[in-house]
C-alpha cells in the first residue's frame, strides 16, 4: 500500500514536471511561430487569427525599393563579413592553437573583447571614429565593424576543432616536404571541416542579425534590413515586418537544420 | 619548437654539426614565435582599430569638459536621480531576468538531458529555433502578443479571466518577458551541455545505496551542474547589463536602461563626455564580473557556450 501511494506521487510529479516544462517550451516556441500567420493576414491591423488571408505583405516587401536596398546590403555585407572574418580568424586561431608564448593568452582574450564589451558602447565608439574618418554610411565602414564583431565567435569555433585535431599530421606532412601552408590545406582543413561550417554560420548570423551597429553607422543608401526594421517597429507596426519576419524564421530553420547536420556528419 | 625544427631540418639533419644545434633550435624557435604573432596580427589589428582606440578615446572624453580635466560626468552618475535610477533598473532587471532563466532554464535543461532520441530533439529544436531567429523578429511577435489589443489579452478576454486588458508593454513587465525570452538560450545551452555529461549511473548508483530521488539530485546532480548553472548565469546577466534593442522597443522608451541612456546622450544630445562616463561605468562593471568570475571558469569557456 506504502508503494502504490509512493508511485502516485511519484507519477504526480511527473505530469506536473512535464506540464511545466511544455509550458516553458511554449513560451520559447510561440513567439516564433505566430509571425507566420500573421504575415499571411488581409488586414492591416493586427488580428490573430487572420480572418482573411494574402500575401499582400510579402508583395509590399518584394515590390518596395526600400526594403529591397535593405536586404540587399544586408546580404552584401553578411557575405563580406564572412569571406574576410573566416581566413584573419582561421589565422588567428592557428597562432593560439599552436603556439606556446605566454603573451599569445593574453592576446587571445584581447581577442574576444568584442564579445564581452556591451555592444552599445562598441556601437558609440565605431559611430566615433567613422564619424572621423569619413566612414560613416558606407558599406565598407559596416562590413569593417562587423568583420571586427564577428571574429571572436569564429575564432572560438576554428580553436574547438582544432584542439581536437592533432596537429602531428601537418608535421608528417610537413616532414615529407610539402611547406607549411599547403601542409594545412591538405591535412588540416578538410579534418577541421565542421568546424569551419559552423564559423562560416556564425559569422553569417552574426552580421545579418546585427542591429545596435548598424543603426548607429549605416544609413542613406546603406541602411541595412536591421535598421529599417528597429526603425519601423518603433515608430509604427507595419504588417510587411511580419512578411520579412516570416522570411527570416525560414532562414534561421534552414540554418539549424544546416547546422545539426554538420553536428552529426 | 622542437617539432617545427624537426620538421625542417628533417632532410640535412646528418650534415648539421651537432654543436650548433642548439643555435639553431632558439632561432627555429624565434621564427616561430614571430610567424605565430604575424598570424594573429590582423585580427588584433581589427579590434585594436576599432574596439580598443574607441574605448580609449571614450575614457578621455569622459573625463573631458570645455575647462579642461573633470570628473563632472562620473559626479552626475551619483548626484542626478535619473542615471541612478537607471543604474537600479537595469541591474534589477538584469537580476530578475537572471534569477527567471535559472528557474525556467533548469527543467528544460535537465528534461533534455534526460531524455532520448525524438524528445529530447524536440526540446532542442525549440530552444535552438528561437536562438538561431532574429532578436528583432522575436521584439515584433511580442509587440504582437502584448499589446493593449494582442493576441494575450485578447485571448485571456474571450475567456473571461480578465475584463480590462493587461498593460504588459512600455513598462518593466514587457521587458522582463521580451529580455527572457532572448536570454533564456543562453542559459539553456551551457546547463545542457554539462546535465548530458552528468553520468546516469552515478544516479542509480546514489539510489541503490538507499537515497530518495530527491536527495539524489540534491546532492548528486546539483552540484554537478552547478558549473553550468554559472556560466549561464554570468552571461545571461552580463549580457542583460548593456542590452538595447527588446527593451528599447518593448519597454517603448518608458523603462529607460543604462543601453539607453548612452544611445541618447549620443543621437539625441551628442553629449559625448556624459555618454562615455555612463557607458565606462557599465564597461567597468562587466569586466569587474568577468575577472571575478575568471578565476573559477576561463572565460573562453563561458563565451565559447553560446
Amino acid at each position: 500500500m506504502n508503494t502504490l501511494a509512493y508511485l502516485r506521487q511519484l507519477r504526480l510529479s511527473h505530469v506536473l514536471f512535464t506540464v511545466l516544462v511544455a509550458a516553458i517550451l511554449l513560451y520559447l516556441i510561440i513567439p516564433v511561430l505566430i509571425v507566420v500567420p500573421m504575415s499571411f493576414s488581409e488586414a492591416r491591423f493586427l488580428q490573430f487569427p487572420p480572418k482573411e488571408w494574402s500575401l499582400r505583405w510579402y508583395e509590399a516587401f518584394f515590390h518596395s525599393a526600400e526594403w529591397m536596398s535593405a536586404a540587399r546590403v544586408s546580404l552584401i555585407t553578411a557575405v563580406v563579413t564572412t569571406a574576410v572574418s573566416l581566413p584573419i580568424g582561421m589565422a588567428a586561431a592557428y597562432a593560439i592553437n599552436n603556439s606556446s608564448l605566454k603573451v599569445i593568452r593574453t592576446l587571445q582574450i584581447v581577442l574576444l573583447l568584442p564579445m564581452m564589451v556591451p555592444i552599445i558602447l562598441i556601437a558609440a565608439g565605431v559611430f566615433f571614429v567613422y564619424a572621423r574618418v569619413g566612414l560613416i554610411s558606407s558599406l565598407t565602414g559596416l562590413v569593417l565593424a562587423h568583420i571586427m564583431l564577428a571574429l571572436p565567435y569564429v575564432i572560438i569555433a576554428l580553436l574547438a576543432g582544432l584542439r581536437n585535431f592533432d596537429m602531428s599530421q601537418e608535421m608528417v606532412a610537413r616532414s615529407l616536404g610539402m611547406n607549411r601552408f599547403r601542409a594545412f590545406m591538405a591535412v588540416t582543413l578538410p579534418q577541421i571541416k565542421p568546424s569551419v561550417v559552423s564559423a562560416t554560420l556564425f559569422a553569417f548570423i552574426t552580421s545579418l542579425d546585427e542591429t545596435v551597429v548598424a543603426l548607429f553607422i549605416s544609413g542613406g543608401d546603406n541602411q541595412t534590413l536591421t535598421k529599417r526594421m528597429f526603425t519601423a517597429l518603433r515608430d509604427e507596426i507595419d504588417p510587411t515586418i511580419a512578411a520579412i519576419s516570416s522570411i527570416l524564421i525560414l532562414a534561421s530553420l534552414i540554418l539549424v537544420v544546416v547546422a545539426g547536420r554538420n553536428k552529426q556528419g | 619548437m622542437s617539432n617545427a625544427y624537426l620538421a625542417k631540418s628533417m632532410p640535412d639533419a646528418h650534415s648539421e654539426p651537432p654543436a650548433s644545434n642548439a643555435d639553431a633550435l632558439a632561432r627555429e624557435e624565434r621564427r616561430e614565435n614571430t610567424s605565430m604573432l604575424l598570424l594573429l596580427a590582423p585580427a588584433l589589428f581589427m579590434v585594436v582599430v576599432l574596439l580598443i582606440l574607441p574605448m580609449c578615446w571614450l575614457a578621455f572624453q569622459s573625463v573631458q569638459t570645455e575647462d579642461g580635466f573633470s570628473l563632472a560626468n562620473y559626479a552626475r552618475i551619483f548626484e542626478e536621480r535619473i542615471y541612478w535610477d537607471t543604474f537600479y533598473l537595469t541591474f534589477k532587471i538584469s537580476l530578475i531576468v537572471t534569477l527567471l532563466s535559472i528557474v525556467m532554464g533548469f527543467p528544460i535543461a535537465y528534461a533534455a538531458s534526460r531524455l532520448q532520441g525524438f524528445w529530447a530533439n524536440l526540446i532542442l529544436i525549440c530552444v535552438i529555433l528561437p536562438f538561431w531567429t532574429s532578436v528583432l523578429v522575436r521584439s515584433y511577435a511580442w509587440l504582437v502578443l502584448l499589446q493593449r489589443r494582442g493576441v494575450v489579452n485578447q485571448t485571456l478576454l474571450d475567456m473571461g479571466i480578465i475584463d480590462q486588458p493587461l498593460n504588459m508593454m512600455h513598462n518593466t513587465t514587457g521587458t522582463v518577458i521580451g529580455t527572457l525570452h532572448v536570454m533564456l538560450p543562453f542559459m539553456v545551452l551551457p546547463l545542457y551541455s554539462v546535465m548530458k555529461k552528468i553520468p546516469q549511473d552515478l544516479m542509480q548508483a546514489s539510489e541503490s545505496l538507499g537515497a530518495k530521488p530527491f536527495y539524489t539530485f540534491r546532492r548528486v546532480f546539483l552540484p554537478m551542474a552547478a558549473p553550468g548553472v554559472m556560466a549561464g548565469s554570468i552571461l545571461v546577466f552580463v549580457i542583460c547589463l548593456g542590452f538595447f534593442i527588446t527593451p528599447e522597443l518593448l519597454g517603448g522608451g518608458r523603462t529607460i536602461l543604462v543601453s539607453m541612456l548612452v544611445q541618447r546622450n549620443v543621437e539625441l544630445y551628442h553629449a559625448w563626455g556624459a555618454a562615455s562616463a555612463v557607458g565606462l561605468v557599465l564597461l567597468f562593471v562587466v569586466f569587474l564580473i568577468f575577472w571575478g568570475i575568471n578565476r573559477f571558469i576561463p572565460i573562453e569557456r563561458i563565451l565559447g557556450a553560446r
